[in-house]
């Protein structure tokens, strides 16, 4: 029980954490839209309907280069391709009602996924799932409205401050615990260096979707032996 | 209807679909091979990998070495520390505004 509850109460603080991480980048997506001519509400709706970071700054960039809304919406469904995969990784650990199923769907993005799968029981990796999702999405929503109502040209300040840099930290951060096994090591370099290779060539969001073809290092057409869920 | 709002119900719809297939399709009584599961659990490293590298080197689709190579080394340098998630992202963002004002 007490063992029980030190687990829960460090899921709750990872889960803070995470959604205070973000919170530089809520501003910043605020005041992205603002720039780029997009309502305040407009802004939210991004931010509570679709709820994917690096979708929505995709999208909206686009938009503001006086892009199509097809192209729009292609490079944030691209780039949210891998909240299929997140889903499909998870869906064993958020069984329960279909209401359950519908309402914690929308909170499928990386960093719910992330705080999940640091835990090994079901029930822990569930309540790191709510809680991550849950954190993000309540501070991810409050910072794009204030980011939007109140910044505006911060392009400098983002800059001045750093505030950019802290993306790539904070997915550092998510799988640094995974890099201890050689397995996750050698996948995760794997996606990194074609994500590397990719950048130039491709549209943006194509080098992460092509870093899940790392997974094939493991040989998965052959009989696994190993768990790597752990 | 402007074009943002079109996007949003375009995005936003496509989106969900894409996060509610694994819970609402294989959440139920459908299992997913034990050797599909492996993988899928797999996949977030390589994916999350890729996210930071595009975050830190991307720039307009261009390969960019800049300051945030230098945040991004410092969080490295913070995790092995083991010093907390908050702290890591903004020893990151302090590391790259420091680079900033003395080279920028």
């Amino acid at each position: 029980m007490e063992r029980n509850d030190s687990i829960r109460r460090s899921i709750r603080a990872k889960a803070l954490s995470i959604g205070l991480a973000i919170s530089p980048f809520g501003l910043a997506f605020g005041a992205l839209c603002a720039d780029a001519g997009i309502s305040m509400w407009e802004a939210f709706g991004f931010s509570a309907l679709v709820f994917g970071g690096s979708s929505q700054f995709a999208a909206v960039t686009v938009l503001a280069d006086d892009g199509t809304v097809v192209a729009a919406v292609t490079a944030g469904l691209l780039l949210n391709l891998r909240s299929l995969a997140f889903g499909v990784s998870m869906a064993s650990s958020l069984r329960g009602s279909l209401i359950w199923r519908i309402f914690i769907s929308q909170l499928m993005i990386d960093e719910s996924t992330a705080v999940a799968s640091e835990q090994i029981d079901t029930k822990d990796r569930r309540y790191g799932f709510l809680c991550g999702g849950l954190s993000v999405f309540v501070l991810w929503n409050i910072t794009t409205l204030i980011g939007v109502s109140v910044l505006s040209e911060t392009e400098s300040l983002i800059k001045d401050l750093g505030i950019d840099a802290t993306i790539p930290a904070a997915f550092l951060g998510l799988i640094w615990g995974k890099l201890e096994d050689s397995t996750h090591r050698i996948i995760g370099g794997i996606g990194a260096l074609l994500a590397l290779i990719l950048i130039p060539i491709t549209p943006a969001g194509i080098p992460v979707i092509a870093a899940a073809g790392a997974v094939l290092w493991v040989r998965p057409w052959k009989k696994m032996k190993e768990d790597f869920s752990e | 209807m402007s074009s943002a709002t079109t996007v949003i119900i375009f995005l936003a719809t496509g989106t969900y679909c894409l996060k509610a297939l694994g819970p609402l399709y294989f959440g139920s009584s459908r299992q997913l091979p034990i050797r599909f599961q492996n993988i899928a659990l797999l996949l977030p490293t390589p994916l999350i990998a890729a996210l930071v590298v595009t975050s830190a080197f991307s720039a307009s689709n261009a390969l960019v070495i800049d300051a945030r190579l230098v945040g991004l080394l410092a969080a490295a340098v913070a995790l092995w520390k083991k010093l907390p998630f908050f702290i890591v992202v903004i020893v990151a963002a302090v590391a790259t505004a420091l680079w900033r004002l003395a080279f920028g």
